[in-house]
């Protein structure tokens, strides 16, 4: 097997590169505009073909979201700094310590932040802290309402910042637990361990979801259209794990497609149809479809890493960066 | 050999002098730019961007391996820094006074980001010359961070005498013989010594005089009782040697030794026999570390190990002249070390 993928059909001709000239972390699209999140300091705009470097903090950027009307950006200057569609960005929070502000987590009314062992929830009310016993290892807001959930050590916490009176759930699982996600129908919630795994609870009943055989931490998840299955990065073929039923993927495999040499480092799932944007370690990039594993090849390889991949809600327009600082958009 | 960035642990008791060595560090002028992981914000006066303040967090990893924790804060952090790779040539993590080297070690062999990207260039152990003696007693910690370092300070030697010092150097030599010892005041010590002594100082088991290492008295020192447990028992029934003006200690619960052979080592012997050991053993092996000399291979090979965790790499040519000769040293308690000597022997080609 070769990952030069001869024969497959290639839309790599369309890409339109860019070079943002450092390390990509992430990409999120404000409208149909890809703007590139760099590991240090910036956001790149690319808007009627032109860039625009947009400086956000004063050091490393050390997460990101989006709900696609803004990005809001975590550094470690102890600052979190939402960026409009006009590229205005305005300090949203400072902490007092100057302490660095890890994870960053949107939604439609409220903002959430994370800076050593505490979380930070920002909302039309005003700002709520909830500390935790451990130093949060990623955050995310339900669909839906307005829960909170926290990764950290030994399990995740749900909170709901609108009562402040109401304790915390407590999700338990041993080890260590980084990226946190909600399935976008809010039935699960599935975090990425330190170890090469998946957790998973049913929220209605808290039962439990191990999903292993991992070569390496999963640090890309991303939902399927209709939250019908979750793909992933950490393999050297992308893992899709069944979500449709009412079991989630208790008892079931995972489908496996797109087998290479090199490992996925970065997944992004088509808003609309049952297609992943996959990004591999040696810079290759293709589009899969779930059902069949019937690919376009949309990059070849390069010399490094995909770090970050994103569709636009519409699902035309598909934007990536690498470790390197090369970075591009694919217009289908 | 590769650009992952140098990592130095810093450890010590507290109120050894490791803020003092931290401050020398970030003041001195020499051309190198560091970030540094500290667990004590604001102890620091030295303004620096890269100065990170940490929690140390210890996590147990779901390996299988019953003693594998790693510090989840430095994962975090090192990947945070790694995005302002450039802009800073090395990164120094200090513990807290009673960390357990051993979570800050294993981190940069367990998590594959880490140790993508940083690679762990020495502990540096930071003692007081006057306090040494009874921390060894009555604090574990303190013996742990003497049996895991690669360098250590014996700093305040203005507060003792020439005599105390040697009885602290000698009772450090009791637990490590292996690390490079230096006595200093207020952490005075070119920075050189301390810092940029690549890959756990492995070289420095090749200095060592076999006269030192070896049991040359012949007393049998296997104690009876068990010593799994034993952290405050107040006792210290160290024996006590003169050779030549040198005292020589053995440390009651901490023990150490080296092997060597001359002859060329089977690799396809070696490697099931070390990861079997360590798999077996490791809970008793703080710190292992050799240079070997595999049977036709040009390269010189380095490992070192942490309890359960190994992690080793061909390191460079033999050069014309020198001694092909593998060596590989142990510290720990309750080390099996008939069994781990007979094993090693028998890994020759």
């Amino acid at each position: 097997m070769t990952d030069t993928r001869s024969e497959t059909t290639s839309i790599a001709d369309r890409i339109r590169p860019l070079s943002v000239g450092a390390a990509v972390v992430a990409v999120h699209f404000l409208g149909d505009d890809p703007v590139f999140v760099l590991g240090e300091e910036a956001l790149v705009f690319w808007r009627d073909s032109e860039e625009r470097r947009v400086p956000v903090h004063g050091g490393a950027i050390l997460g990101s979201a989006s709900d696609g009307k803004r990005i809001l950006t975590g550094g470690d200057d102890g600052k979190v700094v939402a960026t409009g569609p006009d590229a205005r960005s305005e300090t949203v929070a400072t902490d007092d310590k100057r302490r660095w502000i890890d994870h960053v987590a949107l939604s439609p009314d409220g903002m959430a932040w994370s800076s050593g062992k505490q979380a930070y929830v920002r909302i039309p009310k005003g700002e709520r802290v909830l500390d935790l016993p451990s130093s949060p290892g990623g955050l995310a807001f339900a669909p839906k309402g307005f829960r909170l959930a926290v990764a950290h050590y030994n399990g995740a916490t749900l909170w709901f910042p609108n009562a402040p009176d109401a304790k915390p759930e407590k999700l338990e699982w041993k080890g260590s637990h980084l990226d946190v996600a909600f399935s976008p129908d809010g039935r699960f919630l599935v975090t990425a361990m330190q170890e090469p795994q998946l957790h998973g609870w049913r929220l209605v009943d808290g039962k439990h979801m191990r999903m292993s055989g991992y070569a390496t931490k999963v640090r890309s998840m991303t939902w399927g259209p209709g939250a019908k299955w979750l793909a992933t990065s950490g393999a050297t073929q992308l893992v899709v794990w069944p979500f449709g039923g009412k079991d989630g993927p208790m008892g079931k495999s995972p489908k496996v497609v797109s087998p290479s040499e090199h490992r996925i480092s970065a997944v992004a799932a088509h808003p609309k149809q049952e297609v992943c944007a996959i990004g591999y370690e040696d810079g290759m990039m293709l589009l899969t479809r779930v059902e069949d594993g019937a690919e376009i090849l949309a990059r070849a390889p390069g010399p490094s890493p995909i770090s970050a991949l994103a569709w636009n809600a519409a699902g035309t327009r598909l934007g990536f960066g690498t470790e390197d600082g090369a970075a591009g958009v694919i217009s289908l | 050999m590769t650009d992952k960035i140098p990592v130095t642990v810093l450890t010590g008791y507290l109120g050894a002098g490791k803020t003092t060595l931290l401050n020398r560090i970030l003041s001195e002028p020499h051309g190198q730019k560091y970030a540094v992981i500290v667990n004590e914000f604001g102890e620091i006066g030295i303004d620096n961007e890269l100065v990170v303040g940490a929690d140390e967090e210890v996590f147990e990893m779901n390996n299988g391996c019953i003693c594998c924790t790693v510090r989840g804060d430095l994962i975090r952090i090192i990947d945070g820094l790694m995005r302002r790779k450039g802009k800073f040539d090395a990164i120094i993590v200090e513990t807290t006074g009673l960390a357990d080297p051993a979570p800050v070690a294993q981190t940069f062999f367990v998590d594959e980001n880490v140790g993508k990207r940083a690679k762990l260039d020495a502990v540096v152990t930071v003692a007081d010359a006057k306090w040494l003696k009874d921390r060894l007693r009555d604090a574990p910690e303190a013996k742990n961070q003497i049996a895991f370092a690669d360098v250590i300070l014996i700093n305040k030697t203005d507060l003792v005498s020439e005599a105390d010092l040697r009885e602290v150097e000698a009772r450090i030599r009791g637990i490590n013989p292996y690390a490079k010892v230096h006595r200093t005041e207020r952490c005075a010590i070119p920075l050189s010594e301390v810092l940029g002594r690549n890959a756990f100082d492995l070289d420095r088991i090749l200095d060592i005089e076999p006269a030192f290492l070896e049991r040359e008295d012949g007393h049998d020192h296997h104690h009876d009782h068990d010593h799994q447990h034993d952290h405050e028992h107040g006792h210290d029934h160290h024996h006590d040697h003169d050779h030549g003006g040198l005292k020589h200690y053995h440390d009651e619960d901490m023990q150490s030794f080296s092997l060597k052979t001359e002859q060329p080592l089977d690799p396809d012997k070696f490697f099931p026999w070390i990861q079997n050991l360590v798999a077996q053993e490791g809970q008793k092996i703080l710190r292992c570390k050799g240079i070997l000399s595999f049977k036709d291979d040009p390269e010189r090979f380095v490992f070192q190990g942490v309890h359960m965790i190994l992690d080793g790499d061909h390191q460079r040519p033999w050069k014309d002249g020198e001694e092909r000769a593998s060596r590989a040293v142990f510290i720990g308690r309750e080390m099996p070390e008939e069994m781990i000597r007979k094993g090693f022997s028998e890994c020759v080609a």
